[in-house]
């Protein structure tokens, strides 16, 4: 481990000894958190799971938190991006009702901080890391058989008096049998910052979470989000995820069919400029027969843009009748950009149909020539199939308002292409 | 249908034990003593009468070896393996060198006699064997730790080309040696090949001349015979500008209880449009039904496209080890340079198979390759893991990669692990992957028209590995298909 990372680390151990009984709830579960991070470390290029992406940034942060007051202004650009739409809102890492507005049909329930269940996702860096310092989230539970959405979560992080804070959400969804819940997650921001935020969701049988994921972080944060969902029998799980802003971004998905015909989606679009390095890492388990996942992964790069996509499916032995489905496609606008793609299948049962696929390239020259023969000057035909690769990911949002607020944060960030 | 017959006749043929390879030679044999150490490499080089500089080098591997950890990365278990518990020198006993055929104890003849590897040159008489149209190959015997006998060796310096155990050319064309010998996987590339490099005993040794093609088939033969012993063989073969070679390579290893390790280092060396053809019929002991015993295959196999045009395929079929821990690559340095890789990796009973390729495009217009079939059965575990690299200065560079897995029982495992690094606009990549079971209405179809179920999954895999089998030279393929069958028995039904 580098010596930037070995201290980061060490930082965020005596951080933690000083602000400890300060946070709510319980320290037992932080406690413990501390161990794990104190004997895992944070990873380095040499963990496979970090292969590609290096922490290096961390260096920089104290691991504080920033500021909790904040003018309203501050939020209200942020606030008037959300059309209207019922909204849970987080500046700095603390909920703020009053810019909140809830559906009835949702019940918040009270935020209390706990290592999750299973002991791989415990072990995980940032999810230790984000137990010891979480300090609120959201935690909604949709009662059974009822319809909702789609509601807006907007976390915003606004500087403030220290240099590079840290802020640590921590999410909690619950979605009764036969719920259904339209949930568009926005992440934004301004200034230098380092968000590490952790979202657990339940799908109980028959429910539906559709969850759209617009992040659009400060080009000067390195944004961190893991995300843990659990499908059951027959639930579904449906995603998209729009990754536009931050320095250094990573949103990693470990996703777990565990009853009979659950389906997942996991759709990214990636759209990165100047030095940005963003991360797409899943895990698609399935744990159970006749389930089914899909994931198309989108990368742009631009400059000496940096994509990386590491998407592992695993298939149980009692998974049988599993139809998986994995594609990246990268394409690469500047001879100092990169990608680097690793779709990986670790299968144990007989009975599959499992696929993956990974093309990464340039414009195809053909398409350019058939636009140019018909009088489209080359700027425009180039622009016109770049915004294409990546528009028609967008037509999978089912819900008009959510896809609505994906293109408008899609259309705002063409710009950094230079087109 | 020729495919059949051969798929039928070779799972008639075989016995209840399935390898039949597996027997051993009762032969005197000069071991070093058991442990790996300084004294130990200094005993290898004396041996060999190598030269300073040779020591020098092997000592360094050792250095860097001892300073290693054994790598964890890959998909495969096994108990750890006490290095200083193996020989590193085995050679079977002899006075002096054999000058010719005829001085070779008959003993060890008779072994590869029984392996179907033919080491007396035929005399081939004017219209006698007219029918008989089989290709000459010249062949490098790898008996343990030496190499016993090379076959038309004549003919081949009458073209020029260089053919004979490492060992010896050393000692005559030292210069190739000195230049090439780890200039494509250094001393302490990883752990085994620093291991290789440290303690190497023999292996074969190739060089064709510029502009030549060689007349024949050359192939290297391996058997690993004595207990407790350790195989490390290392191969060279650099092919000058212009030249063509296809190589091929062989292996088996007797029946027991433990399990021997095989850590083999190969270099690939292509100048300007040279070809170099590398297929392998990978057949070392895999271990009993129980899991018990088989050989651990832990191969360093890499080559680089020095010059523009030139090209390296590499061929495989993987059906033996009970641990197979090997990546063919190519480093694509010529412009215009071509790699290719094409494997069939089976796995059947407690058999581990991590294998793959590296393909570093680095000149322009490089392509590459990459066919990968995997086969599991039973309760083993079956693993493709590549990796294509798209440098920085690799215009216009080609990738396409295909991998195909097929389970046979749902107590078997099939992992696809492929890393894709582009860092230039004008490369495209291409991987596709799939991973599915012989499907139900093939299998009726076949059983339909009166073939067993046994036979039917034969033909089906055989059909699945075609894209394969079909870049094997001929006689390869005939042993492949063989082999593919033997494999698998037992696991249907």
């Amino acid at each position: 481990m580098s010596a930037t990372l070995e201290q980061a680390g060490s930082r965020a151990l005596a951080h933690f000894q000083a602000v400890r009984d300060r946070l709510p709830g319980c320290p037992d579960a932080r406690v413990a958190a501390a161990e794990v991070f104190r004997s895992r470390g944070l990873p380095s290029r040499r963990d496979e799971a970090w292969r590609y992406t290096s922490l290096r940034d961390l260096g920089a942060t104290s691991f504080a938190a920033p500021e909790a007051e904040v003018s309203p202004d501050a939020a209200a650009e942020w606030i008037s991006l959300t059309r209207g739409l019922p909204r849970i809102v987080f500046v700095n890492g603390r909920l703020r009702p009053e810019l909140s507005s809830l559906p009835a049909a949702i019940s918040l329930g009270s935020f209390e901080v706990s290592a999750p269940k299973d002991a791989t996702a415990a072990a995980l860096p940032f999810v230790a890391l984000n137990t010891m310092f979480a300090e609120d989230g959201m935690v909604i539970t949709v009662d059974p058989d009822i319809e909702c959405g789609p509601v807006v979560l907007l976390a915003l992080t606004v500087g403030g008096n220290v240099d590079m804070p840290a802020v640590c959400l921590r999410h909690r969804i619950a979605l009764r049998s036969g719920a259904r819940l339209t949930l568009v997650e926005v992440a934004a921001g301004s200034g230098r910052y380092f968000a590490n935020c952790v979202m657990e969701a339940e799908v109980a049988d028959g429910a539906k979470l559709s969850h759209v994921r617009i992040q659009r972080e400060s080009i000067d944060a390195t944004t961190l989000s893991t995300l843990f969902v659990d499908a059951s029998a027959g639930a579904t799980y449906d995603s998209f995820t729009l990754a536009l802003g931050g320095k250094l971004a990573r949103a990693e998905v470990h996703a777990r069919l565990a009853g009979p015909g659950a389906t997942v989606h996991l759709n990214a679009a990636q759209l990165l400029a100047g030095s940005q390095h963003a991360d797409v890492t899943t895990v698609v388990s399935h744990d159970a027969p006749a389930c089914a996942s899909r994931q198309t992964v989108k990368n742009i790069l631009a400059d000496r843009a940096h994509g990386v996509f590491q998407g592992k499916i695993e298939v149980a032995r009692a998974a049988q009748k599993t139809d998986g489905y994995q594609m990246n496609q990268a394409l690469l606008l500047s001879p100092e950009a990169e990608i680097d793609s690793k779709p990986e299948l670790e299968i144990f049962a007989d009975d599959v149909k499992c696929s993956h696929g990974a093309t990464v390239g340039e414009l195809d020259g053909d398409q350019i020539f058939y636009l140019r023969s018909r009088g489209v000057p080359e700027r425009d035909a180039r622009t016109l199939l770049i915004r294409a690769f990546l528009a028609e990911s967008l037509a999978d949002i089912e819900d008009a308002e959510a896809r609505r607020m994906a293109e408008d944060a899609l259309e705002g960030s063409w710009e950094k292409l230079g087109r | 249908m020729p495919v059949v017959a051969e798929t039928l006749d070779a799972v008639q043929s075989v016995t209840q034990s399935g390898y039949k390879w597996g027997f051993e030679t009762a032969i005197e044999m000069d071991l070093a003593p058991k442990g790996l150490n300084e004294d130990i490499i200094r005993l290898i080089s004396s041996r060999k009468q190598e030269p300073e500089w040779l020591l020098a080098w092997r000592l360094k591997a050792y250095a860097a070896w001892c300073a290693m950890t054994e790598p964890v990365w890959a998909k495969v278990h096994h108990a750890p393996i006490d290095y200083q518990d193996l020989h590193y020198y085995a050679a079977p006993k002899q006075k002096a060198g054999p000058r010719s055929l005829d001085e070779v104890d008959p003993e060890l003849l008779a072994t590869y006699e029984k392996l179907g590897i033919p080491l007396r040159e035929r005399a081939i008489l004017a219209g006698v064997e007219g029918a008989d149209t089989r290709p000459d190959v010249a062949v490098d015997a790898v008996f343990d730790s030496v190499s016993v006998a090379t076959t038309f060796r004549e003919t081949l310096r009458k073209a020029g080309v260089v053919f004979c155990p490492i060992s010896e050319a050393v000692h005559e064309v030292p210069e190739l040696v000195q230049r090439y010998l780890g200039s494509v996987v250094p001393a302490g590339d990883n752990f085994f090949a620093a291991l290789n490099s440290a303690v190497f005993t023999d292996g074969s040794f190739v060089y064709i001349p510029k502009g030549v093609r060689c007349p024949m088939e050359l192939s290297t033969y391996f058997r690993i015979n004595a207990r407790n012993t350790g195989q490390f063989e290392r191969t060279l073969i650099i092919a000058d500008e212009g030249s063509h070679v296809s190589y091929l390579e062989g292996c088996t290893a007797p029946m027991r209880d433990e399990n021997q390790l095989h850590a083999a280092v190969v270099e690939l060396v292509a100048l300007d449009d040279a070809q170099i053809k590398y297929s392998t019929v990978q057949n070392w002991y895999p271990g009993d039904a129980n899991g018990r015993g088989g050989i651990y295959n832990f191969v360093t196999k890499r080559g680089a496209c020095r010059g523009a045009r030139s090209k390296i395929s590499w061929t495989q079929v993987e059906t033996g080890s009970a641990i197979t821990w090997k990546y063919p690559s190519c480093i694509l340095q010529g412009d215009d340079s071509v790699g290719e890789f094409y494997s069939v990796a089976v796995t059947n009973n407690h058999q581990q198979a991590d294998t793959g390729t590296k393909m570093i495009h680095i000149g322009r217009n490089t392509r590459s390759t990459i066919v990968s079939k995997g086969i599991s059965a039973g309760q083993s575990n079956n693993t493709y893991r590549g990796l294509v690299r798209i440098m920085p200065k690799a215009h216009g560079a080609r990738n396409h990669t295909q991998c195909d897995s097929l389970l046979i029982g749902d107590r078997c495992g099939a992992h696809t692990v492929p890393y894709i690094e582009s860092r230039n606009p004008s490369g495209r990549v291409e991987h596709e992957a799939t991973t599915s079971k012989i499907a139900e209405d093939q299998l009726f179809y076949c059983r339909q028209r009166g073939l067993s179920e046994e036979d039917a999954v034969g033909l089906i895999v055989n059909g699945f590995c075609k894209d394969v089998l079909k870049e094997l030279p001929m006689e390869f393929a005939v042993e492949a298909q063989k082999l593919l069958s033997v494999s698998l028995e037992g696991s249907v039904g």
